[in-house]
């Protein structure tokens, strides 16, 4: 699936203007939360979210997100839109809240890319 | 589903390339563009003359002069038009279109492309300051200009890519090595992120893998966010990249933390409820970190400041690669 089937499937509006629509999809993630999305998250994922600020596309840019998706229609502070610009991230607000939408794009066939994260303690040498 | 057809205007693959060249339409000079000391014709030459000028020249327009004065513009249009009167002796002025509109070789083509829509011509003479022709201007040539700039963009981050790649190979030493260092400020979320977007950029143009460019990234963004959430002064981030791996230190004065074993537990955080809102202090970062890198060390003294030393080998054998955090291999 490409960035632009997507922006179909959620009645998408496209906020940036300098990303790549036909860059592939391979699948979907949903967090507010920052580090759980750099923690469970794998490549060219679309990150569907709630949070507007910059730190959202900062996040992206660093996972290999292929596009962010803002639930409910929210819309972002201009630097957000200015930073994806910047990175030619595709930034997309849609009118549907995160369970519609992660619904939506799961039953048109985008898998879960969100790693599974247990408790366990991680290897560290303190 | 009207609504999503309606917001899919931009749904052109040359999207990017389209707003580039919208750019470029302000930054480059008509001068830059038009075809310089074109082909120009006397106002008293016959339309005869025109018709062998344009067929020898392999034009379709051309300037008309009288002495040194610009007084016209003659077309193939206007070379029909007398044809079909038979009248192909006429003197070229009878047949030009004297109603000239002009452009500044110093004006950007943006100003050009709005004459071309305004006016409907298919050719505009470009003038310098005095009003003296210095070349002539279509539509094909405003395309070439922004091709060729467009395809000198690109020629310049490839090369800014080749000559970073080759950067290792080209200086000799018995052991070379590139250091990077960031100045973070505490509180500075406005900010937040982008050395971790400079250095994730610096190792890809160094022609890093893009598996190792996003652990680095993510590490070092985690590490970063906490510089800016949690320092007293905010820190300093040091990337040493060598052939064979990349080794991060990151340090600050204080405050500390109270307990290094607490804070390495996945979920542990005592970030505010406002930096939450912000979406982090989710208690990851230092398990994302963790997870992201082949060794890292982490020393802190409580009212003294912390050191997070970290590193990411670039040899296929000795990389252990992004792991799962809940793998509770030791680095």
């Amino acid at each position: 699936m490409k960035v632009r089937d997507v922006l179909y499937l959620i009645n998408g509006q496209l906020l940036s203007t300098t990303a790549d629509l036909d860059r592939e999809v391979k699948g979907g993630c949903g967090a507010d939360l920052m580090s759980d999305v750099l923690a469970s998250i794998q490549p060219e994922a679309v990150l569907l979210t709630g949070l507007c600020n910059p730190q959202v596309v900062r996040t992206a840019q660093m996972a290999d997100v292929a596009a962010i998706i803002l639930v409910r229609g929210k819309v972002p502070p201009q630097e957000t839109v200015d930073l994806a610009n910047d990175e030619n991230l595709a930034l997309i607000s849609s009118p549907f809240g995160m369970f519609e939408l992660c619904g939506r794009l799961h039953r048109a066939g985008l898998p879960s890319l969100e790693m599974p994260v247990s408790n366990g303690n991680s290897g560290c040498e303190c | 589903m009207s609504d999503t057809q309606k917001n899919l205007p931009i749904s052109d693959k040359a999207v990017e390339s389209v707003t580039r060249s919208e750019e470029l339409a302000y930054e480059l000079k008509i001068a830059e563009v038009m075809t310089a000391s074109p082909r120009t014709i006397q106002a008293c030459e016959t339309m005869h003359e025109v018709m062998v000028t344009f067929r020898t020249s392999h034009i379709s327009g051309a300037p008309v002069l009288d002495q040194d004065n610009l007084v016209g513009v003659v077309s193939m249009e206007d070379l029909i038009r007398a044809m079909a009167n038979s009248d192909l002796d006429a003197a070229v002025r009878n047949y030009m279109t004297a109603r000239i509109y002009t452009v500044k070789g110093s004006d950007p083509v943006i100003e050009a492309l709005k004459q071309f829509v305004n006016t409907h011509v298919g050719r505009l003479p470009v003038v310098d300051e005095n009003g003296k022709l210095i070349g002539i201007l279509t539509k094909g040539d405003i395309t070439r200009g922004l091709l060729k700039a467009l395809q000198h963009d690109y020629a310049h981050e490839e090369l800014i890519r080749y000559r970073a790649s080759h950067l290792f190979e080209d200086i000799v030493s018995d052991r070379t090595s590139l250091i990077l260092r960031y100045n973070i400020a505490k509180g500075d979320f406005t900010h937040g992120g982008s050395a971790s977007s400079n250095i994730k950029r610096a190792l890809l143009r160094l022609g890093a893998s893009p598996q190792i460019a996003r652990r680095c990234g993510i590490a070092i963004y985690e590490a970063e966010m906490n510089l800016i959430i949690h320092t007293t002064n905010g820190g300093v981030i040091r990337v040493e990249i060598e052939p064979h791996q990349i080794s991060i230190d990151i340090y600050d004065d204080g405050p500390g933390i109270k307990d290094i074993n607490l804070a390495m537990q996945p979920g542990y955080s005592t970030a505010s409820e406002e930096i939450r809102e912000l979406g982090f202090g989710a208690g990851m970062g230092l398990v994302n970190i963790a997870r992201c890198v082949d060794q890292m060390k982490l020393e802190s003294v409580w009212g003294k400041g912390t050191r997070l030393k970290i590193k990411i080998f670039l040899q296929k054998n000795e990389t252990v690669g992004e792991r799962y955090a809940g793998n509770k291999e030791k680095s």
